[in-house]
């Protein structure tokens, strides 16, 4: 084997600029590839990251994905009811007290209930539209996409006394209103009650901060004339990964339709599948051009070297070891490029996350391109590289097994 | 002495639009420390009959038997496993690798071979060089020697696995007198004090009437195969 290898060498050395040429384009397509899926993998993690941040990771709503059986059903088998409704509207989680003490036992993570109304908020004549969301102060922290978003007052200022609410800016500015601006809310059964602006949040997401009230939980009950109802759970887990497990488990157990972030974004997920899709076909086609490369210079060695293959076939070199010659020099040349193609991809790489720029939309925030960093990403490139190597390599080596040395000898003298 | 090349009814036929015949029901048995001539007029099918005997091209009919061993059952590894160990060529034009030195060119096959340590191996070539008189030449590429030389390069490359069989198509064909002569004299040695067997293509008659054994071939048929009488008694050296 080691003999090929030397055999390989004199003849990818004998060939230097068109191997460097060869080289260089495996080079630049595994550098290239190393980059963009620096990019896009970071793109997606940093996204993935937001929808992990900004969204509870479990919410158990007080919806059921099946009618409740109903009682003559459970008796009787014969009997099949739908389309049933119930007496009253006042839908919510039944006994949360006992579900809530339920979750503690167990939960790894926090949660907290709320009690989700529409209703609107109203100040000086101005009506806004809103979710007016009922919280408990002790547990919301714990989960909140608010907290580390406010730009005047605190979170704390919920229970600073009297009935506050907290805002996102864009509603304060659509009502006018600011801190110390007292607000009327009124739900859709027509319930009012007055609110002291606590403070103002900003969190960048337009339906956040123009559309959500955050009140006492005890408030949103009597707006929605609903002593103790909580219609919400939003669950935040010490690990995300096992939100539909936990999902899962609390649906089975109560019932109540819970729903892990995973399966709140399949379609935002799945079109990130899509995108991984689309950025390995283009490494591939890359990686193909590359080939090609490879495939010029092993077929012009294969047939500028007839006469050595002859030459050492009649010497008594099986078939076999001049396909595994010429293969050897395929993937020496994508083995060389590919490594080249690292340092190129790593200098890429480097460089772009070194990139900073202003988001013209808010004008504020310097922002970073979202590389990724991982090893997977240069094993990945090259085993592309490689692989494109060995067929480019494969196909002239093939050919060149099957020289007639006699036909060669015969053609020389 | 036993047989090493044994043939009986070769016969090869391009298998082309119009179907040529290169070589015809060739019968010959070639044994031992025989010094055989290969004659005959241009196109009578001397080249072709050395590459089916060497292994290097199939025969369309008859048996061919190297070293007692039938060779038409035999796959394509086990024909050049066979020619690496048992067969050694020395052609018209040395064909020898330009990249590598001529060491290197006479070590390849005992490299491929694999049977000796390398240190065995440069030993072996630089006996095998020295002996051709080539121990100033070793580290020299092949474009770098005279024609004589480097077919006594190849010479001692078709030595290297030490095979019985040497098979030489017009070994001298494009050497001038004095190196024609030199090489001749090599083979002659080969056979008389290493006691290989050679089996040599030549036009050149005055040569022929030196060897042991004279093959005339015709039209691709063997039209004669005789002992040669000497004139005079073979002078070895
Ligand atoms: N590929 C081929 N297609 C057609 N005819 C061929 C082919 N190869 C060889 N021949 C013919 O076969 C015959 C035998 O060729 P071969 O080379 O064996 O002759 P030779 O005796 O070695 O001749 P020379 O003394 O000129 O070397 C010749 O007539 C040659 O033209
Ligand atoms: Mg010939």
């Amino acid at each position: 084997m080691r003999l090929l290898f030397e055999i390989a060498f004199t003849h990818i050395a004998g060939r230097g600029r068109q191997t460097l040429v060869a080289m260089l384009g495996v080079a630049i397509g595994v550098g290239f590839s190393i980059g963009m899926t620096a990019l896009m993998a970071g793109s997606q993690d940093d996204f993935v990251e937001t929808l992990v941040n900004t969204m509870p990771h479990v919410q158990v709503s007080d919806e059921q994905r099946r009618a409740r059986p109903q009682p003559a059903e459970d008796a009787f088998d014969a009997i099949a009811i739908s389309g049933l409704r119930p007496r009253e509207d006042g839908r919510g989680i039944m006994n949360p007290t006992a579900l809530i003490a339920w979750l503690e036992a167990w939960l790894p993570g926090r949660f907290a209930e709320s009690l989700q109304l529409t209703g609107v908020m109203r100040f000086s004549g101005r009506d806004v539209g809103a979710r007016i969301i009922g919280i408990d102060p002790q547990r919301e922290p714990g989960i909140s996409p608010l907290i580390g978003h406010f730009h005047q007052g605190s979170f704390a200022s919920l229970t600073s006394g009297g009935n506050n609410v907290l805002i996102g800016d864009t509603m304060a500015a659509k009502l006018g209103a600011e801190i110390g601006s007292t607000l009327t809310a009124v739900s859709s059964k027509g319930l009012s009650r007055s609110f002291r602006v606590a403070a103002l949040f900003h969190t960048g997401s337009t339906a956040r901060d123009e559309g959500e009230a955050y009140v006492l939980l005890k408030d949103a009950q009597i707006l929605s004339g609903r002593a103790n109802a909580v219609n919400d759970i939003r669950i935040k887990l010490d690990d995300p990964n096992s939100a539909s497990s936990v999902a899962r488990r609390v649906e089975a157990e109560t019932g109540y339709k819970s729903v892990a972030w995973t399966e709140a974004n399949e379609s935002l997920l799945q079109a990130l599948v899509v995108r991984n899709v689309i950025m390995y076909t283009v490494v591939g086609a890359i990686m193909l051009v590359a080939g090609f490369g490879i495939f010029n210079i092993v077929s012009t060695i294969t047939h500028e070297k007839a006469r050595d293959i002859a030459i050492m076939k009649s010497l008594g070199f099986p078939a076999k070891d001049m396909r595994r010659l010429f293969l050897i020099e395929g993937l020496a040349i994508g083995g060389a490029g590919s490594a080249l193609g690292w340092l190129l991809g790593f200098a890429m790489v480097y460089a772009l996350s070194q990139v900073r720029f202003e988001l013209a939309a808010t004008g504020q925030e310097m922002t970073r391109l979202p590389i990724a960093w991982s090893i997977w990403h240069y094993v990945i490139a090259a085993s592309f590289a490689l692989g494109s190597a060995a067929v480019a390599g494969y196909m002239p080596a093939r050919k060149a097994a099957k020289v007639n040395p006699v036909d060669i000898i015969r053609g020389a003298t | 002495m036993s047989t090493l090349i044994e043939a009986r009814g070769l016969t090869r036929v391009l298998t082309e639009t119009v179907p040529v015949t290169l070589v015809s029901d060739v019968t010959v048995s070639i044994a031992e420390h025989e010094f055989v001539a290969v004659t005959g007029p241009s196109g009578s099918g001397k080249s072709s009959l050395l590459y089916l005997l060497g292994l290097l091209d199939h025969p369309t009919g008859g048996t061919l038997a190297i070293g007692g061993r039938d060779a038409g059952p035999m796959g394509e590894d086990e024909r050049a496993a066979t020619r690496l160990a048992m067969l050694g060529f020395v052609f018209q034009f040395h064909f020898l690798l330009p990249e590598f030195t001529v060491m290197e060119n006479v070590v390849i096959p005992m490299r491929r071979l694999g049977r000796l340590s390398r240190p065995a191996m440069k030993a072996r070539g630089e006996e095998l060089l020295t002996s051709l008189g080539l121990q100033d030449h070793m580290r020299k590429t092949p474009d770098q020697l005279s024609g004589g030389q480097r077919q006594r390069v190849a010479i001692a490359r078709s030595l290297a696995n030490d095979p019985p069989v040497v098979l030489a198509d017009e070994p001298t064909g494009s050497l001038d007198s004095k190196s024609s002569e030199q090489v001749f004299l090599i083979l002659e040695q080969l056979v008389r004090e290493r006691g290989k067997t050679v089996v040599a293509v030549t036009h050149d008659l005055s040569l022929a009437a030196r060897m042991d054994r004279r093959l005339n071939m015709v039209d691709g048929k063997l039209a004669s195969d005789e002992k040669v009488e000497k004139a005079e008694p073979a002078q070895s050296g």
